[in-house]
């Protein structure tokens, strides 16, 4: 067998990953299905001499990650439904100021406290705007262990590309079902160091003034250049500012920042989607029955595809629109209400032909609520 | 070094009215870092939201202007992965001891190296004088226009409490004892709070009757006293001001460190 074979939870595997990717603090708050994630990290964090700390309450877990992503660390905390929605505020505060930090939401049923320890998916619009204002956001999500270990790699280098918070929306099947692993090696996944200023001591540093590339390069707090960070609007010295060009400037450039790289941060997976007259979109836990039910139907000669969103925001819509531009119909398979149906309406060309298959009980959705749907829609009866 | 060399003068003016208390806090803090010798690249100052925490952006340190409460969050954060750094988070009562009271008491239980300076005005002064947990019973107040029924806060004995390792009150009248108390409490090896009256004339003055700065600072000399002074037995009113705890228990990065030798030493 080989050495770096893991049989592991899904939320086991985003830690490993973590650490893959460099982490070295963490601070959470006990909160189901996500908290393997921090009981893990306070063993293996003093290991390799990173800090844990178990915070009072969700805010200050958030709040705590990135002081300490100022001073130069690469920093996650993890959560559930109830605590995603406590630490809306401070993710803000993440946006505004282009602090680097993983923020891992393990989606529980909601809203309130819900079902706490069954899946859902009712968190992608509250990952999208649940902070207030207006402000772009990355969101990745993964379907089995080896993408939750890729996407979460994926979510520190997008964190520390476009110096941006990014969440990563798991669900409580992914986080728990157990599942092989097969580790990467050091380097086989490259890791994206944090891009620091050249600027030397003595030296004017502007922490917001962004270079040529767009790219903020950031001066650890401790480090030789003093500045100031704010969560109100700000100059390029990180002074307030409410001058309206100045503040123009910066909504143009943290939504620019994101938005404009689209492309960039779109990850996508495809299954059987050359000919394919049906077409499911899918994403996390989902997209595992909608897999099962594409190669089920592939066997018996239906030609049905399968599209895998896994960058949620920004939502790649120029890609769905054309994978979606030569499909009889579009089938969204979610367990919600259809938060992102809306999205894949919006990005077509003829949103009457796109239709919803979901689940929203608490149970885990399965191939027969899919084929349902699928059955109507070719008219083979109900 | 000149106490301009520690502001950041181009951004000056700075935003409190005039006759506030919080310049001389800042004053106090900027003599007592002075007279301690600590580098300005060693210090990050960590504040929340309100007046109070405006004092980030004027002083030349790593400043770091949080959100409403969570001032001591994000100083736990800055002082846990760099425990070199000395941290100092001033907060304003509402901000401390309303929204962010749970992280006083908790960052006091850890006994982490943070100085807390509490800019306490007993009222909300950037939103227009709103009552705090600090106002007294019976004050005036925008939301308290028949006087205030809420008991306040006792901030040392909160403090002391909640396991804060050391507790001082001073007030902007005894600027000569406030610096001698921000610098005990900035070599305090844990988590100090320092309580300082602060006066707000524009809006708890205007709506107590103490509608100058000069009266609202004669009011703190006539109705504080040192610690242990017999006064307080004839008039139990008077607030005691010194340094109520000093004591060494375990800093919580200190305790951190230890288990990082335990976890590594493990297979």
């Amino acid at each position: 067998m080989k050495k770096n074979l893991l049989f592991v939870q899904g939320n086991e595997a985003c830690v490993e990953a973590a650490l893959y990717a460099g982490l070295e603090f963490f601070a959470g708050y006990p909160i189901t299905p996500s908290t393997e994630i921090a009981e893990l990290l306070s063993y293996r964090l003093p290991k390799k001499g990173g800090k844990f700390i178990q915070m009072e309450d969700e805010i200050s877990s958030m709040c705590a990650i990135i002081g300490a992503s100022l001073t130069g660390k690469k920093v996650m905390t993890a959560t559930s439904g109830p605590g995603f929605s406590l630490k809306q505020e401070a993710i803000g505060f993440a946006v505004m100021t282009e602090t680097p930090c993983v923020i891992v939401n393990v989606q529980r049923g909601g809203p309130s406290t819900g079902l706490p320890t069954s899946v859902s998916q009712g968190d992608i619009m509250q990952a999208r705007w649940g902070t207030h204002g207006e402000h772009a956001i990355i969101t990745l999500t993964a379907s089995n262990n080896q993408d939750v270990f890729a996407m979460t790699v994926e979510a520190f280098n997008l964190s520390e590309t476009f110096r941006s918070p990014v969440i990563l929306l798991f669900d409580e099947v992914v986080a728990h079902t157990r599942e092989r692993l097969i580790m990467p090696e050091p380097g086989e996944i490259s890791v994206v160091k944090r891009l620091r200023t050249s600027v030397k001591e003595g030296t004017d540093y502007h922490p917001y003034l962004p270079r040529e590339d767009g790219r903020l390069p950031m001066s650890d707090f401790g480090g030789v250049h003093r500045y100031n960070v704010t969560g109100l609007m700000h100059d390029m010295w990180g002074f307030p500012s409410d001058n309206p060009k100045i503040v123009y400037g910066l909504m143009h450039h943290l939504v620019d920042k994101i938005e404009g790289h689209t492309k960039e941060i779109t990850r996508i997976k495809e299954f059987f989607i050359e000919d394919a007259e049906y077409l499911l979109i899918s994403y996390g836990s989902s997209a595992r029955t909608a897999l099962h039910v594409v190669e089920n139907r592939r066997a018996r000669g239906e030609k049905v595809g399968l599209l895998e969103i896994q960058t949620l925001w920004p939502f790649p819509a120029d890609t769905v629109r054309k994978r979606c531009a030569s499909v009889n119909c579009v089938i969204v398979v979610e367990m919600n209400m259809g938060q992102i149906l809306h999205e894949v309406k919006k990005a077509v060309d003829d949103p009457d032909k796109v239709f919803l298959a979901n689940q929203i009980n608490g149970s885990f959705i399965t191939p027969t609520d899919i084929l349902n749907i699928l059955r109507i829609i070719q008219g083979k009866g109900s | 070094m000149p106490v301009r060399d520690y502001i950041r003068e181009r951004f000056f003016p700075h935003i409190w009215c005039p006759g506030c208390g919080h310049g001389t806090v800042m004053g106090s803090m900027i003599r007592a870092i002075e007279n301690l010798g600590i580098k300005k690249s060693d210090i990050v100052v960590v504040s929340g939201i309100g007046c109070s925490s405006r004092i980030c952006g004027y002083l030349d340190f790593h400043t770091l202007h949080t959100i409403h409460g969570r001032a001591l969050a994000f100083a736990t954060g800055v002082k846990l992965s760099r425990p070199e750094l000395t941290l100092i988070a001033p907060m304003g009562d509402g901000d401390a001891f309303a929204i962010g009271g749970n992280h006083l008491i908790h960052a006091a239980r850890r006994n982490i190296d943070i100085t807390a300076i509490i800019m306490n005005n007993s009222i909300y002064g950037m939103t227009g004088g709103q009552y705090s947990p600090l106002t007294g019973y019976g004050d005036f107040a925008t939301t308290a226009p028949y006087g205030n029924i809420d008991r306040s806060f006792d901030v040392v004995k909160l403090a002391m409490g909640a396991g804060a390792s050391f507790v001082a009150r001073t007030t902007t009248y005894h600027v000569r004892s406030m610096i001698k108390i921000l610098e005990k409490a900035i070599t305090h090896k844990g988590f100090s709070v320092v309580d300082i009256l602060s006066q707000c004339p524009t809006y708890f003055g205007r709506k107590n009757k103490l509608e100058s700065a000069v009266d609202m600072l004669k009011y703190y000399k006539t109705h504080t006293i040192p610690i242990g002074s017999k006064e307080k037995e004839k008039n139990p009113d008077l607030i005691e001001r010194g340094i109520f705890v000093q004591e060494k228990y375990p800093e919580y990065c200190a305790e951190y460190d230890k288990i990082i030798e335990k976890a590594s030493k493990e297979r």
